[in-house]
């Protein structure tokens, strides 16, 4: 062990992703405190995680190099980067090879946005999945002949400006299915950055300060000369106004209605006894009329083990009625029960959210990055 | 709640502007040189400092007390613990339980209550109507109680009230009661001045 350690290397959060997605292993010491690391970490199928908090740290990395494995990539993460700088220092100071911190820490890790195309449209279009896969927030791009429209937009703005400018696209449109209470919603300052239409499901949008257009069924939005489509159905449950929409006859989108491995939570604007009927009718009648080869594609995934080829998360509509636990219990009274028995825990500062979303707080960048850590919680079934 | 007035510390300390783990490296720094028992108030503007230094308390033992917010700025309050403090020696031999206190209280008889800790502990939380004459200045102060009355006396573990205890006796207080194991596990009454 003559050879000198390799010194401190960055890992962006872009690298780890396609760690995450490749399945690579990789061992992560997670330096946060006890309580932020056990609310929310970096998940993946080769991900081995430890979490030792910095100031245990501070006189010394024994006991972290002690549980450390021999050899193979170690990443050191922290809350924005500073600590995990700290303490991957002194590994590599101790003699650790192939030590990395994680750059902009679990704040850039909660913002990365990683674009997945799902497929081509009849006209020639594209529709984008963006995969915000360290907080599970699914956003859409709809382009056809230099237009575009985004769904369920998240706060990173920047990343669909360069995105759609990539593709010679301007963007129109951004449509969101319901008022998030999980994550800043993008769609409306997007939508006033490049002049477009800024669309919300009006029963969601009873208190909010500011002017948009009412997404109601029955009226359609064309992206590009050619008409994709884009049709309304209004689905209540999550919220009362959440409405999906069907996109050139083939792919359904089901904002926090129905995901892949679960479905939505009735309860975050505090009526779950209220909802909790209007979820099931969605489910199990509105739904179910629909043509079952429709592809789901949702606005959140629950588990890591959601994302398929390349970080893609959808799912034949068919196929969920055979497979997804939340659309197997046919008794609305069973299902009452089930959904009240399985709620997880809130989002963090999802009140607050709420509220930023209506317009009727403004925090700046650094705050509504704090409020939006941690995992999105939005389904009944992931804890 | 009344607005807090300024809480009495002994160092304070400026970590505005600073991110981790600059505000544990200096908080721990300034604490290393300080006399056990003392206060210090940590101000810092990184919102992560919050659970980072209520971690980094659980896990040296030292106490903390509470956070205050005032225009952005988080103010931490911590004090030092003594290394003996959860295993102290109790030597005063009139000792009354929290349950017995607790009682007391609510058998509504007049009672004095002496709350030996720090202002800012106080100001955390005490038991309503609980006299605060922090141990260090008991010696100067003593003469602010009746030597003649029962005093409950009591502290967060039931250390400090035994010095406080004996103190008291040497002066010639007949009937004082050191309150075991005191604050730390209170679940009786109780009044806050400022909101942790």
């Amino acid at each position: 062990m003559s050879a000198a350690a390799s010194p401190l290397q960055k890992m962006t959060a872009g690298e780890l992703t396609r760690r995450v997605l490749s399945k690579e292993p990789l061992f992560i010491l997670d330096v946060r405190n006890d309580s932020d690391a056990a609310d929310w970490q970096i998940e993946g199928e080769g991900i081995e995680l430890i979490n030792i908090p910095y100031f245990d740290l501070l006189e010394g990395v024994d006991a972290a190099l002690e549980r450390l494995p021999k050899d193979g990539d170690v990443l050191v993460v922290c809350a924005k980067e500073g600590s995990s700088k700290f303490v991957g220092g002194q590994l590599v100071e101790a003699g650790r090879s192939s030590v990395y911190y994680l750059e902009g820490g679990m704040k850039a890790w909660s913002e990365h946005l990683e674009p997945v195309l799902i497929g081509r449209l009849k006209d020639g279009g594209s529709l984008y999945q963006f995969v915000r896969i360290g907080k599970g927030c699914l956003s859409y791009m709809i382009i056809s002949e230099g237009e575009a429209a985004v769904i369920d937009a998240v706060r990173m703005t920047d990343v669909f400006h360069r995105f759609a400018a990539e593709q010679g696209a301007v963007i129109k449109h951004t449509l969101d299915t319901h008022l998030h209470a999980d994550h800043i919603s993008g769609g409306r300052k997007l939508a006033e950055q490049t002049g477009g239409t800024y669309w919300l499901p009006p029963k969601d949008a009873e208190e909010v300060t500011f002017d948009y257009e009412k997404l109601e069924e029955g009226n359609v939005i064309t992206v590009g000369n050619t008409s994709i489509e884009i049709q309304p159905v209004y689905s209540p449950g999550h919220t009362i106004g959440s409405t999906s929409f069907i996109v050139d006859n083939r792919y359904l989108l089901t904002g926090d209605i129905l995901f892949v491995e679960s479905i939505g939570r009735p309860d975050l604007a505090g009526k779950a006894e209220d909802w909790v009927g209007d979820l099931y009718t969605t489910l199990y009648d509105r739904y179910k009329s629909l043509p079952h080869e429709l592809i789901v594609l949702p606005a959140h995934f629950g588990k890591i083990t959601e994302l398929g080829e390349g970080g893609a998360v959808f799912a034949r509509l068919g196929d969920l009625y055979k497979h997804n636990p939340g659309l197997q219990i046919s008794a609305e009274a069973d299902f009452r029960r089930m959904v009240s028995e399985n709620l997880p825990e809130h989002p963090n500062s999802y009140q607050e959210i709420r509220q930023t979303n209506m317009g009727r707080i403004d925090p700046d960048e650094e705050r509504q990055g704090q409020m939006e850590i941690g995992p999105n919680r939005c389904a009944v079934h992931d804890k | 709640m009344s607005a807090p007035q300024k809480l009495q510390v002994d160092e304070t300390l400026d970590c505005k502007g600073l991110s981790c783990p600059l505000p544990i490296v200096k908080t721990k720094k300034a604490m290393d040189e300080m006399n056990p028992g003392q206060v210090i108030e940590v101000q810092a503007t990184d919102r992560g400092s919050l659970a980072d230094i209520q971690g980094w308390a659980k896990n040296t033992g030292h106490q903390y007390l509470g956070t205050i917010e005032e225009d952005g700025v988080l103010k931490h309050y911590l004090r030092k613990s003594r290394p003996d403090e959860i295993k102290a020696e109790q030597k005063h031999p009139y000792v009354a339980s929290n349950e017995d206190l607790q009682a007391r209280i609510a058998a509504k008889r007049p009672i004095t209550i002496l709350d030996v800790r720090e202002p800012a502990e106080y100001a955390y939380g005490c038991i309503p109507g609980a006299n605060s004459i922090p141990l260090g200045e008991l010696e100067q102060r003593a003469n602010e109680l009746n030597p003649e009355e029962e005093i409950y006396v009591v502290c967060r573990t039931g250390s400090r009230s035994d010095l406080a205890c004996q103190l008291l006796a040497d002066k010639g207080f007949k009937r004082v009661r050191n309150v075991t194991p005191g604050m730390s596990e209170w679940s009786g009454p109780l009044e806050q001045a400022v909101e942790k």
